[in-house]
């Protein structure tokens, strides 16, 4: 790559941020003293909205706080819950901790590694999932465990699999 | 002082310190990444581990972080503990686990803190045999190499680059194994001190991409104590010659002015010594032929400039070393002798010196600029002016944090945990300038106005400070001065900031009314910092007698009064309208220009002699602060340039000693220069200081392609130091510090070994003498200037903008500082923009009269200000008045464009 091309990449520009986002961030932004604090807040709000933090979003959120964008980059890949590549709509988090481990949490993933030909960080052709590993859900009495979306699912079994996908693919 | 034992053996230490400091301070080896002398202590890195004990009686102790330990009195330690060696040896391992290893091709090898520190912890074994961790790197612009996977990940780059000098572009992202530290995409690096990174980082993520083009290992390296040439700051150097070219730049440490660091323009601004263009011998030029003198010819030609007969005019120049001034001074008599700076420019810097030598002010050095814990700048642009200084601000605004940690008993080093104390609680740093500033990001208060406007708030400060002060006519930012004010008076250190460069005289007049203001009330010396724009503007502007103004000169020349002219060093295009220095310049009889680089001056001349670059020659230079600063010759010019005052010397021909000591003996306030000359006394059986290290290697095989035989090495006559390995070793207590280097420390965190203690000053004192003396004792205040006015509408007020790449003459000849620079522009507000109907990036005509600039919006300007940056020389700021017009031009100015400009308010519609 030439830098001529390097540099023409850099210009990327921020999105607009959409009503509800703005909303919400300054609801947020009353509950800190300071706005560096509002930056992950933000990201937050944000990937509910979009699903993901596009470059675009992350400098439209850096400008909105009037704070740093390499600060901001900083917050928002320290966490691997903030995606800064596009995912699935459906976000399984997989536990791939120590409890989970002894009671088969490997047969289950290599189930759904089969059924939606994804492996880790990976998402399905039809864009409804991706699979993410976890270290811990807390809810170790009852693992396997994996989260989609906002639920929980316990005690997974291959049939227990099949019911998810099925369930998100019903929805459509 | 407390007492401390190491290993059995007791010392005296500071208290205030962290063992690790206090450690090194006493010349012991103990291995540390994280720590930096100026950075203070995180703890992160976990290298510098020792064992602690409670008492005698305790033989069993505990591991301790001996930077995040206070050298607390009656503290008992081991370095050597098989435990804590066993610490620290591990801790190096598991740093290194992801390290590539590739010191063969890596810039940092053998100067490299990290390869200093394996061999000293004793890993010498890897054993961790999985995939390592591999990143992409970044384009970080024609400064910096990025090179991640070297990481070690001790966090020193953004401490220093965020956290020390303020720089917004780069930060640590991602964590663990795969923590990545760089910019949130591929991108320039924006801070004006970016090129520290390669300092500060103690292995090889970050690399000096200018000397990458033609490098060399440290070693090979012809190498001698310098002065930074980009601006009057002065900062201590070291430039390393091979091949007949100087390769690099980095910083020399001076307890008193730069510490650790140097700026960009510093760093990356050597190049034009490389040049093709550089003139290479004596030549005639007949209108367009250019013709070699031959030497005999030479001879006759300075002979008569030397008989004096008729009268020549000489005109020095600000950027030529206080020797070659004062031997065109005494080639052409003191009534002839011009400084060679502007009218406007001589007439504040006359100013400045006149200040300079009154005894209620203090100049204050960088160090302590650093302890400020008050600041007013008036109209000064410290970031682009001298940028140096820009960064030691950035530190004195932190002093009401290091205030609030004392509060709380929160040790200074502990540098996370007083940040964390102080959050967004700065001292004051109030900023009057007629555009937004760099700093403004620490700043207490910004008025942004027109200039006048800016005296007149300053001489508001002024009157709220003391009644003798005259009033100036009400102005909307009274209340911002009284607030300055009272700042100022509540302050302990409170610093003035003002110079010649913004071009009003009232700023400096009114700057120093603060001070007297505050000196009556403290009955102290205040520090009042006056900066001028070049290496020896002060230095020259000593020399010259203030009332030979250039314009006198030109007019002299034009008329034929006098008919010869010798012009040193200076593109007198620069200095004066373009008509005039035309005028004056064509009807001589003879002119002789002096030069480096051909100008459009040396163009003009009938004589043209090369002269030898900042590091072919021995010289000194007077700084801002009026410090007389000596700077070795590093290396040979193979061409026939000599110095300036050797093609200049009326007298027998001397070494540059005998035209230091002659200087010292026969220039007013110079009386002192000579301290500045190496003590002689101290080089045993005649050894001389050797330019080349210990290690210097291929002195057989660099000639081979010539010739197969080796040549006797020059010999350097002229000066204290050698062409040579040979000679008085790199000692802790060598008296001229050639490069830093001692047994064990290959980097140049080597200079612990050279400082009476951490951060002090190094062993070898030399930091430079203050030439001017304080005598005068001046009561009076001066009075206001005339208020600003109002200008007619379309009408801008001009205020002169500078930047760091660009505005100084010779750095902006060198090709890393030219990929940074940009053309001409007028800066104005969104507004102004808005009537005149012109958008951001437009061609735009100033005055109608042709002269092109980029038009550049900026949002924090005042409606009515037209910022103008004259690029290098694109615009000659002498034909513009104090007001100007625009109008928009079809045609393009020229390729730069203003891309890349770092500003800080450019204006974006749309947000």
């Amino acid at each position: 790559m030439s830098n001529a091309d390097v540099i023409a990449s850099s210009e990327t520009l921020a999105r607009k941020l959409s009503a509800d986002e703005i909303a919400e961030i300054e609801h947020e932004m009353t509950l800190y003293p300071d706005k560096q604090a509002v930056g992950l807040e933000a990201l937050k709000i944000v990937q509910k909205h979009q699903g993901w933090v596009s470059d675009e979003s992350l400098l439209a959120i850096a400008r909105y706080l009037d704070i740093p964008v390499a600060d901001l980059e900083g917050v928002a890949t320290f966490f691997n819950l903030i995606y800064r590549q596009p995912v699935g709509k459906n976000v399984m988090l997989f536990c791939d901790s120590v409890s989970c481990w002894i009671m088969g949490c490997e047969g289950i993933k290599d189930d759904i590694k089969n059924k939606l030909a994804i492996d880790y960080g990976q998402t399905s052709e039809d864009g409804e999932f991706t699979l993410i590993p976890v270290p811990c859900l807390g809810d170790c009495d009852r693992a396997p465990v994996m989260m989609v979306g906002e639920e929980l699912h316990r005690n997974l079994t291959p049939e227990k699999i099949d019911e998810i996908i099925q369930e998100v693919r019903n929805k459509k | 002082m407390a007492k401390i034992v190491v290993d059995g053996v007791e010392f005296e230490v500071n208290p205030d310190n962290n063992l690790l400091q206090e450690c090194l301070s006493q010349g012991l080896d103990l291995p540390y990444f994280c720590w930096h002398p100026c950075m203070g202590s995180v703890g992160a890195c976990r290298q510098c581990a020792v064992k602690q004990y409670k008492d005698a009686d305790d033989k069993v102790g505990m591991l301790v972080m001996s930077c995040m330990t206070p050298a607390a009195d009656g503290s008992i330690i081991s370095i050597e503990d098989e435990q804590a060696k066993d610490m620290r040896e591990r801790v190096i391992e598991s740093l290194m686990i992801s390290h590539p290893h590739d010191c063969p091709v890596c810039e940092e090898g053998g100067e490299c803190h990290l390869q200093d520190m394996t061999l000293m912890s004793g890993h010498n074994y890897r054993r961790y045999d999985k995939k390592k961790v591999t990143h992409r790197n970044q384009y970080l612009g024609p400064f910096i190499n990025h090179e991640m996977n070297r990481c070690i990940t001790c966090y020193r780059c953004v401490r220093f680059y965020g956290d020390y000098a303020g720089g917004t572009d780069l930060a640590a992202q991602a964590s663990h194994h795969h923590t990545y530290f760089g910019r949130h995409e591929d991108g320039v690096l924006e801070s004006e001190f970016s090129g520290n990174l390669v300092e500060v980082c103690p292995t090889g993520v970050f690399t000096d991409q200018a000397f990458s083009q033609h490098y060399s290992r440290k070693w090979d390296l012809q190498t001698a104590p310098s002065v930074c040439t980009g601006c009057s700051v002065g900062c201590n150097t070291i430039p390393g010659e091979r091949y007949r070219q100087l390769r690099r730049i980095t910083n020399r440490y001076n307890s008193d002015i730069n510490g650790y660091f140097i700026c960009d323009r510093g760093r990356f601004g050597y190049d034009y010594v490389n040049s093709d263009a550089r003139l290479t011998e004596p030549s005639q030029q007949f209108d367009a032929e250019v013709v070699p003198i031959a030497e005999q010819e030479l001879q006759s030609v300075l002979e008569e400039f030397h008989s004096g007969e008729g009268g020549t005019i000489g005109i020095g120049s600000p950027r030529a070393s206080n020797e070659s001034n004062f031997a065109l001074r005494c080639l052409v008599g003191d009534e002839n002798f011009y400084s060679g700076l502007s009218d406007r420019s001589q007439e504040a810097t006359q100013l400045v010196l006149k200040l300079a030598r009154d005894k209620v002010f203090h100049s204050p050095s960088v160090r302590e600029i650093e302890k400020a814990d008050a600041v007013v700048i008036l109209g000064e642009d410290v970031t682009n002016v001298a940028p140096r200084i820009a960064l030691a601000l950035r530190q004195s605004v932190r002093n009401k944090a290091k205030e609030l940690a004392a509060g709380c008993h929160i040790p200074q080093w502990q540098d996370a945990a007083v940040r964390e104390l102080a959050q967004h609680d700065r001292s004051p740093l109030a900023i009057l300038s007629s555009y937004a500033t760099r700093l403004d990001d620490v700043a207490s208060d910004c008025v942004v106005d027109v200039p006048a406007a800016l005296v007149d708030t300053g001489f508001a400060i002024a009157a709220s400070l003391s009644d003798l002060s005259g009033a100036p006519a009400t102005t909307e930012h009274n209340a911002v001065a009284e607030r300055i004010a009272a700042q100022l008076s509540a302050a302990k250190r409170p610093l003035i900031i003002a110079g010649t460069t913004a071009g009003q005289t009232g700023l400096i007049k009114a700057a120093a009314n603060i001070a007297r203001a505050l000196s009556a009330r403290s009955e102290a010396a205040i520090d009042l910092c006056l900066l001028v724009p070049e290496v020896n503007t002060l230095g020259v502007s000593m020399l010259a007698n203030n009332d030979n103004k250039l314009s006198e000169a030109l007019s002299k020349l034009a008329s034929g009064a006098a008919r010869r002219a010798i012009v040193l060093e200076n593109d007198l295009y620069r200095r004066a309208d373009s008509e005039t220095v035309t005028a004056a310049l064509s009807g001589l009889e003879k002119l002789l220009v002096i030069d480096q680089l051909p100008t459009a001056t040396t163009s003009q001349a009938d004589i043209v002699l090369p002269s030898t670059a900042f590091s072919e020659h021995e010289a000194t230079y007077v700084n801002y602060e009026g410090r007389g600063q000596l700077s070795f010759q590093v290396h040979r010019n193979h061409n026939r340039a000599l110095p300036a005052w050797r093609w200049l010397n009326d007298s027998e021909p001397g070494d540059v000693e005998a035209m230091i000591n002659r200087c010292a003996e026969e220039a007013q306030g110079f009386d002192k220069l000579d301290d500045l000359l190496p003590d002689i006394k101290q080089f045993v059986a005649g050894m001389k200081v050797p330019r080349q290290s210990h290690r210097y290697s291929g002195r057989t095989a660099m000639r081979s392609q010539v010739n197969v035989h080796e040549p006797k090495q020059p010999v350097d006559s002229q000066s204290v130091m050698s062409f040579s390995m040979e000679g008085i070793p790199s000692a802790s207590n060598a008296t001229v510090l050639g490069s830093v280097w001692a047994p064990g420390w290959n980097s140049n965190q080597a200079i612990s070994k050279f400082q009476n203690e951490i951060n002090g000053e190094l062993k070898q004192g030399h930091t430079g003498s203050l030439l001017i003396e304080r005598t005068e004792s001046v009561s009076s205040f001066y009075t206001p200037e005339a208020a600003a006015q109002e200008s007619a509408k379309g009408v801008l007020q001009v205020a002169p903008a500078y930047q760091i790449f660009g505005s100084d003459e010779l750095s902006a000849r060198s090709h890393a500082i030219q990929q940074r620079m940009t053309d001409a522009y007028v800066g104005i507000s969104p507004e102004d923009a808005d009537s005149l109907g012109l958008k951001q990036g437009d061609s735009v005509s100033l005055d109608g009269n042709g002269t092109l600039a980029t038009l550049c919006i900026r949002s924090r300007i005042r409606t009515g200000t037209a910022a103008v940056y004259c690029g290098d020389n694109q615009i000659n700021p002498h034909s513009l008045g104090a007001t100007l017009t625009l109008s928009k031009s079809e045609t393009i100015s020229d390729d730069r464009g203003i891309s890349g400009l770092i500003v800080s308010d450019l204006y974006e519609e749309g947000y």
